[in-house]
């Protein structure tokens, strides 16, 4: 079969916000070109799990496997030089900036005495931004981001992934208000950053969303992984018997 | 070319670049404090022309002009990053006093001015450490050590002055505190530095770090910028140049006084404030700080030639400080 390390590993990683277990000796991985959806109700743990994979928290105990190798003292900036790109809840943006610096936040196109190329930065975001669909003329790299509505924020977040050429992209509800033809772009944005080869990991609370496009869902409850399926395994309805189940009783079984 | 509505205003955009609309709307905060200020200088000019339609009444201004432009253009990288540093007067006095010490023991004034700037950075690295480590609000942190360092300044000199006249006719005099004609040489000095500011705030990594962070500090954490550092390079930012200026302002005086500095502490915050930034972080203008201080600074000699008492000094201060924020927040249309 497939020979070739995963993309990320963790194994038996947890992680407590004081005495609570956000995420309780959990093992996850991502293949290269892989849809893995993540899904489980609120506080399953879902959102601690793909911030620790983004470096935003450090687990507790466990370990880390990027392509293979073991990371110690795994950070945000680490995470993006690994080609791991994340799109937030919150999505990430400073809103008084413009579109063009929220691209590039944190990762500047500079040249010697780190000098911002604020042409080249500008001319990239107008190209990212019309490749993602938005031509709007309003809709210029110099925009505030604060005026845009929630599909064009996702759209400056998703844009962000799109130019560092992420192997990973971590979408954290990326259709959550928005409208269905946005909803749509996020989808589609991801199957052909597939077919580019890059994977993604995403959480939604649309069932229909994460069967669209998946090609593994993930089911957490409590803080750990209760059970996985490929996507040809199951079909929609049985799978949204299964989430049923675990949120009653926490197991997979108990639906079968 | 196309006409094209936005917030109910017709603007003519250009197919490329900056449209005549944009252009306003980016650079709102320093048109509004330039325009604040060519009105102010319109009303001095008017009410006495005799002092305004001279140079004298300008290289008068200048000579402690540049002082409140060296700090207030850092400042605005603090407060843009969301922070604010009132330790800095003392910053200024606690500088002087290792520069005068250092000079009159006989150190070379190049190598004493190096030394003092180590004092400054170290004072603003000892807020970082307060405020960034130590978790304590940024407005206290400073305040404690503006008490502080202003405490230690008194208790070395033992309030007494020292006397820099040895240094009157030197080279490093006239260096960084001389004349070219009539011109003070510290306002050449002031706006370079202004400009290395600017050039840091607008075209720079530091100055689009800082505005991410006072924007949204989880967002800017999230994309990796290292917070902790980019705020501690801001507050030893403002060290380095309040060292600067208690140098500059002893060599002025000929002179140190433990009380040097003391009187900046307002008037830079007003000249960052009146410049355009707003308190609220995420965004700041330099050059309307470097304004901003032109405004503060005229304000007094302006009052004086107009035949006003000294008395009305701060009621003016006041007066512009208020009207120029009440301008600044009518042209800022985001709602917070």
């Amino acid at each position: 079969m497939n020979s070739e390390p995963p993309l990320v590993e963790l194994r038996s990683v947890s992680k407590s916000f004081g005495n609570v277990y956000a995420v309780q000796d959990v093992d996850f991985q991502v293949r290269r070109a892989e849809i893995v959806g993540l899904i489980g109700d609120n506080g399953a743990g879902k959102s601690t799990l793909i911030r620790i994979i983004a470096g935003v928290h450090e687990p507790d105990s466990g370990e880390l496997y990027v392509r293979g190798r073991k990371i110690a003292r795994w950070n945000a900036a680490k995470a993006r030089d690994a080609k791991i790109e994340t799109v937030y809840q919150d999505r990430a943006l400073a809103e008084q900036q413009t579109i063009a610096s929220n691209i590039f936040l944190g990762r500047e196109v500079t040249g010697p005495l780190g000098m911002l190329k604020v042409r080249e930065q500008h001319a990239e975001a107008e190209k990212l931004m019309r490749y993602l669909g938005f031509t709007s003329k309003v809709f210029a790299p110099d925009s505030v981001v604060g005026r845009l509505s929630g599909g064009e924020r996702q759209g400056v977040a998703i844009a962000r992934a799109l130019y560092f050429k992420a192997d990973l992209i971590i979408l954290d509800e990326p259709t959550t208000a928005l409208s269905l033809t946005e909803s749509r772009k996020v989808l589609e944005f991801q199957l052909r950053a597939k077919e580019e080869g890059s994977s993604s990991i995403f959480i939604t609370h649309t069932i229909a969303h994460a069967y669209d496009v998946a090609d593994r869902l993930v089911i957490m409850d409590r803080g750990r992984i209760a059970g996985e399926f490929r996507r040809g395994d199951v079909d929609l309805e049985a799978l949204i018997a299964n989430l049923q189940a675990v949120a009653r009783t926490g197991h997979l079984e108990a639906a079968r | 070319m196309q006409l094209l509505r936005r917030d109910g205003i017709l603007v003519e955009r250009p197919a490329f670049g900056l449209s005549a609309g944009k252009f306003l709307r980016v650079h709102r905060a320093l048109i509004g404090a330039s325009g604040f200020y060519v009105a102010l200088m319109i009303v001095f000019i008017g009410a006495a022309p005799s002092v305004f339609l001279k140079t004298d009444a300008y290289t008068a201004v200048f000579v402690s002009l540049p002082l409140l432009v060296i700090i207030a253009v850092p400042m605005v990288f603090v407060v843009a990053a969301g922070e604010i540093d009132l330790s800095f007067a003392s910053t200024v006095g606690i500088c002087a006093l290792v520069f005068a010490e250092a000079t009159q023991g006989g150190v070379n004034p190049f190598v004493a001015l190096v030394l003092a700037i180590i004092a400054g950075v170290a004072a603003g690295a000892a807020n970082a450490i307060l405020v960034l480590y130590v978790g304590l609000p940024s407005l206290v942190a400073t305040l404690g050590m503006y008490f502080f360092l202003r405490g230690i300044v008194q208790l070395v000199s033992q309030g007494i002055g020292i006397p820099l006249d040895f240094m009157q006719y030197s080279f490093f005099t006239r260096l960084f505190v001389g004349h070219i004609g009539s011109f003070p040489v510290q306002m050449i000095w002031g706006l370079g530095l202004g400009l290395v500011g600017l050039f840091l705030f607008n075209r720079h990594r530091f100055g689009a770090h800082i505005c991410a962070i006072g924007d949204n500090m989880l967002a800017a954490t999230e994309m990796g910028i290292n917070v902790r550092r980019v705020k501690a390079l801001a507050f030893m930012y403002v060290g380095a140049t309040s060292a600067i200026v208690g140098v500059l302002s002893s060599l002025i005086n000929i002179n140190f006084f433990p009380t040097v500095g003391d009187g900046l502490l307002l008037t830079v915050l007003a000249a960052v404030f009146v410049g355009g930034t707003p308190a609220w972080g995420g965004v700041g203008t330099v050059a309307g700080a470097i304004v901003g201080a032109f405004t503060i600074s005229f304000i007094e000699p302006g009052i004086i030639a107009i035949g006003l008492t000294g008395f009305y000094t701060q009621f003016f201060y006041g007066l512009v400080i208020i009207l120029s924020l009440v301008g600044h927040r009518f042209a800022v249309r985001h709602a917070r």
